[in-house]
């Protein structure tokens, strides 16, 4: 039988390895130092269409992340989507910044874009962003494609 | 003829209500032991012992395995990713299969064959050969002395056994997609990063994982005290254990799955 004190020294190790695996886990693996505990605020835009946009998705200005949408509802007066962002404080955008929904890669997910304008006033918490772009929908896209060649063909003959 | 046919329906009845009665007994068991946990809770080393046993003598087998499944993740995952063109999203793909799914549903099949079988031969056996009549004997209630420490060493050492699994797990896909098939580092874990959510996926894991020690622990100890005081009794119980357990933790998971991860 063990001595009681190399029992509590095993259990010790076990215990803190446990503890060092979960932290691993929440740090390292899905960092949680990051964006967690930072001061954000909050900014809405109006889309047509989000395509695939979810909430926790990143909010990206010059390809760095800058925020995450936090909400996705859908305004029955003017039938448009208003998808709400939590901007990290340090960063502060122009009031005419504008918002698009960009796709990472040919098949990524999709995200905010932020394209600041020349404003001198930032943008303050609880505004509302008026110049937007929607997401590319492939249907659309190839229904246009289609459309051009098939008004394009008779001519080339 | 029809008296064999009633014999094989009061045979079918008979399992029934012996399951049923079965099922009721270990939850009254439950509930005795839970009114018992003060004891193993105030005399502590009681159940560090326990721990010793059921967590620290697993760490070999959760390691390695642990290991293991994650450098196959690894090389599976990077042969189907490839297809795609997407050999970066390895990170994702590992970390988040291990800590959803596989850390806690392996890792809790692992301990159930490992510490589960080992608690209830160990609990069998004590009844078999009358220590506990022994001790109920000298005024000590056996349920508070030898079997919530036990439950309680294993559902302790779970969560923790778990996330080891799952962070030897994403080690081993790092060694085999970076070290091995040489994935770019630094999209293997931004992506990982960007993809793992804490409350979603690492806290679920863990409740998961908690879920399983509980169930897992409870049919050992319950087996073990349940056992037909024998040696072919013992023998039962302790497949029993390991069957029963290993069931219940795949149809838990499915169960838990279906309410955490709807696809949102």
């Amino acid at each position: 039988m063990m001595t009681r004190k190399s029992l509590d020294f095993w259990v010790g190790v076990f215990v803190l390895m446990g503890i060092a695996a979960l932290l691993f886990l929440s740090l390292k693996v899905a960092n949680l130092s990051s964006f967690s505990n930072g001061a954000t605020y909050p900014i809405s835009a109006r889309f047509d269409n989000i395509g695939g946009l979810k909430v926790r998705g990143a909010v990206k200005s010059a390809g760095v992340v800058v925020g995450r949408v936090t909400a996705i509802d859908f305004d029955n007066q003017s039938f448009e989507a208003r998808v709400t962002m939590a901007l990290d404080d340090r960063f502060r955008f122009p009031k005419d910044t504008a918002a698009k929904i960009l796709t990472s890669g040919l098949l990524g997910d999709q995200y905010v874009g932020l394209a600041p304008g020349g404003d001198t006033a930032n943008l303050q918490a609880g505004d509302t962003l008026t110049i937007t772009q929607s997401a590319v929908v492939l249907e659309n896209l190839i229904g246009q494609f289609l459309y051009s060649k098939a008004a394009e063909a008779p001519g080339k003959k | 003829m029809i008296v064999k046919l009633g014999a094989v329906v009061s045979d079918v009845g008979a399992r029934v209500v012996n399951r049923v009665w079965r099922l009721g007994f270990a939850s009254r068991f439950f509930w005795t032991m839970l009114g018992h946990s003060g004891t193993a809770l105030r005399r502590f080393p009681l159940t560090l012992r326990e721990i010793y046993f059921a967590g620290v003598l697993s760490l070999i087998i959760i390691l390695v395995s642990g290991l293991f499944v994650g450098m196959v993740l690894g090389l599976q995952g990077y042969d189907t990713l490839a297809r795609y063109g997407s050999a970066e999203a390895l990170g994702v793909l590992v970390a988040l299969s291990l800590v959803r799914e596989l850390g806690p549903v392996v890792a809790a099949l692992l301990f159930a064959s490992r510490a589960g079988s080992a608690i209830t031969a160990e609990i069998g056996l004590m009844k078999a050969t009358e220590q506990l009549d022994a001790m109920e004997m000298m005024a000590v209630d056996p349920v508070a002395r030898v079997v919530a420490p036990r439950f309680w060493g294993g559902v302790l050492s779970m969560p923790l056994l778990a996330a080891l699994f799952s962070a030897m797990g994403i080690f081993g896909g790092y060694l085999v997609g970076v070290v091995l098939i040489g994935v770019d580092a630094g999209s293997f874990w931004s992506q990982m990063q960007s993809a793992v959510d804490f409350r979603e996926d690492v806290v679920n894991g863990v409740i998961k994982s908690v879920v399983f020690g509980v169930a897992v622990t409870w049919i050992a100890v319950f087996e073990g005290y349940d056992a037909p005081p024998t040696a072919e009794g013992v023998s039962g119980a302790t497949t029993r254990t390991v069957v029963t357990a290993s069931l219940a933790v795949l149809a838990l998971d499915f169960v838990l799955t279906a309410l955490m991860f709807r696809g949102t």
